[in-house]
């Protein structure tokens, strides 16, 4: 690209052309960001759709918008909405509760052969879950948690963990040394050293640590799906019985695709900057 | 685990935990304790019943119990083209989607790391696909967006001479694969745009006032040092993607025929349309070998990208 900074006694009409590349740059980044978000934005109009108007041909852009949807959508999404923010919730924090003191031992006083740990942990995240289905059926089925809450909660936690694990550890690398000596030598224990030093520095770090948990425990189909039926159906579930065997139902599927995806998305755009380093498991500052 | 036995290099300044005593030794190990038997219990134990599964007949639609077969179980597994199939299908989808998702990731995030009216906006635009639930994701693309008679993308691609062609049939796989790349593109454009603001702008300097060109600064001095951001883009894109289960079940239910069948939707249908617990059990010991075999690259390189260089 030719849209190079230049200095303020450059030709006139090298400014011009410069210019120029900028605006051609910044057009085509735009026209890009729209396509992308295209699908999100057609979802989204749809879901305001009476039905008649969402199967034409060509598609309606113009429409007089209606909440129908939406209250069909609410009037049947509250176990699903429950187990979700259930499974969700109480995994999150069961990943805190176990990945913080994890990653202090895999960092701050760390243990003999604790690279050893780090990538025990990451290479359960690359075990295809998947390939344990049938199996994992049976045990549920036979300790009695088949079509639970608290097997979805126990699954997201193991699911999770890995990643949290390594994304807190990155931040504990970043307590300034200095600090952590200073409080040894004003005698505090291990246990003052972690409330009183580690916890404030990281804090920031674990609220973005607990959203990407949040993200991928929301989302998850394939377990749910395999592991549950009525008692624990979760949003992704909610969707899937929105579709409906015959009849018109693009409106309403948008609908309830719309209210499980917002959540995530708003959360996602709220901590952009802490996504990058969550997806790359601290790799990222 | 077998994976482990690779491990990094060891990091340039070791720390020597100084003369650790029996009693400090156990304060280090304590808060580690949790999370190690919790991984090993819940991930670990369902393998270990998968592998003693895999020997046995069972059905779990009929009251007969499980009983020892031998290696029967594995013979068909590598004897049915179904599972052969779905390797290939899977290794297809992960390679395609992965490497396309990056190149448009690297395109658009050098698009965004010039400054512009509206970066955060489209930046933000462009982040959501990503953030969208994936089931819900499949099936807006399977309805309003890729629906024959009514889709958006007919419609959009009417000027080019498309005419209510239906993707999902007749082009399921293709189909499938463009919404695992819409939705990673944005996963791999925010690492590469990471990679990309954290080059020193000295050396972009220093290599205009060279008088280099923009093409030649970025294949000898952007591209090397987007290099581990590129890896581990790829890792952890293909760790998620070779599972992909939503866009499968929900788009094409594996089909037409098993067009679209990947792995994870292979066992799927093993365990709950043909309820074939030993089955199913055989084809995850050979997937999860498969992957073992995999991942011991993968975690080499992963020690390489994250270079341990702090600690």
């Amino acid at each position: 690209m030719t849209a190079v900074p230049l200095r303020g006694d450059a030709p006139a009409s090298l400014r011009v052309r410069a210019m120029s590349g900028q605006v051609g740059w910044a057009v085509l980044a735009w026209v890009v960001g729209i396509a992308f978000f295209l699908p999100v934005l057609w979802m989204v109009i749809t879901a305001f759709k009476p039905e008649s108007a969402a199967q034409t041909w060509p598609p309606k852009f113009i429409f007089s918008p209606t909440l129908a949807q939406f209250r069909l959508v609410f009037s049947g999404w509250g176990p699903y909405v429950t187990h979700s923010l259930i499974a969700t919730t109480v995994s999150t924090v069961l990943v805190l509760a176990l990945g913080v003191p994890a990653a202090y031992a895999l960092s701050v006083h760390p243990v003999p052969r604790w690279r050893d740990g780090l990538f025990f942990f990451i290479s359960t995240k690359m075990l295809p879950i998947v390939a344990a289905i049938g199996p994992l059926y049976v045990l549920a089925l036979h300790v009695h948690l088949l079509d639970s809450i608290w097997l979805l909660i126990i699954l997201y936690t193991a699911m999770n963990l890995p990643l949290a694990i390594w994304l807190i550890r990155s931040f504990m690398l970043e307590v300034p040394k200095e600090m952590l000596e200073a409080a040894e030598l004003d005698g505090a224990g291990r246990l003052r050293e972690m409330t009183e030093v580690i916890m404030p520095v990281i804090s920031p770090g674990l609220v973005s640590t607990a959203l990407i948990c949040v993200i991928f425990a929301w989302n998850e189909l394939f377990l749910a799906l395999n592991l549950t039926v009525t008692n624990a159906a979760t949003m992704p579930m909610f969707l899937i019985s929105s579709v409906p065997q015959e009849g018109l139902y693009l409106a309403h599927l948008s609908a309830a695709a719309t209210v499980a995806s917002i959540p995530v998305i708003i959360v996602g755009w709220i901590a952009q900057r802490s996504l990058v380093r969550g997806l790359s498991m601290g790799a990222i500052k | 685990m077998t994976v482990l036995e690779d491990l990094a290099p060891p990091p340039k300044v070791e720390i020597k935990p100084r003369e650790i005593g029996r009693r400090e030794l156990w304060q280090r190990r304590l808060p580690l304790l949790p999370a190690l038997v919790y991984t090993i219990v819940v991930t670990q134990i369902p393998f270990l019943v998968t592998l003693w599964y895999s020997f046995q007949n069972y059905f779990w639609n009929t009251p007969a119990p499980a009983h020892f077969t031998g290696l029967s179980n594995y013979t068909t597994v590598f004897t049915s083209p179904a599972f052969r199939g779905a390797l290939v299908r899977s290794v297809v989808m992960t390679v395609t989607a992965v490497i396309a998702a990056m190149i448009l990731g690297v395109c658009f995030a050098v698009l965004l790391d010039r400054k512009f009216l509206g970066r955060g906006i489209v930046r933000t635009l462009m982040i959501t696909p990503f953030l969208v639930m994936p089931a819900a994701a499949a099936l807006v693309w399977a309805g309003p967006m890729l629906d024959p008679n009514f889709g958006l993308v007919n419609w959009l691609l009417q000027p080019f001479g498309v005419h209510h062609v239906a993707w999902l049939s007749t082009h399921a796989l293709g189909s499938v694969i463009l919404v695992m790349i819409w939705q990673w593109t944005p996963f791999m454009m925010l690492i590469v745009l990471a990679g990309l603001q954290s080059q020193p702008p000295e050396t972009l300097e220093a290599a205009k006032v060279d008088g280099a060109g923009a093409f030649a600064t970025f294949r000898e001095l952007t591209f090397p040092h987007l290099r581990p951001y590129i890896e581990l883009g790829v890792l952890l894109g293909a760790i998620y993607l070779v599972n992909v289960f939503d866009a499968v079940r929900l788009m094409t239910n594996g089909g037409p025929g098993t067009a679209t069948t990947n792995l994870p939707f292979y066992l799927y249908q093993e365990v709950n349309n043909a309820f074939d617990i030993g089955g199913a059990a055989a084809a995850g010991v050979v997937t999860v070998i498969l992957t073992i075999i995999v991942a011991t690259f993968a975690l080499r390189m992963f020690a390489r990208v994250f270079q341990f260089e702090e600690a």
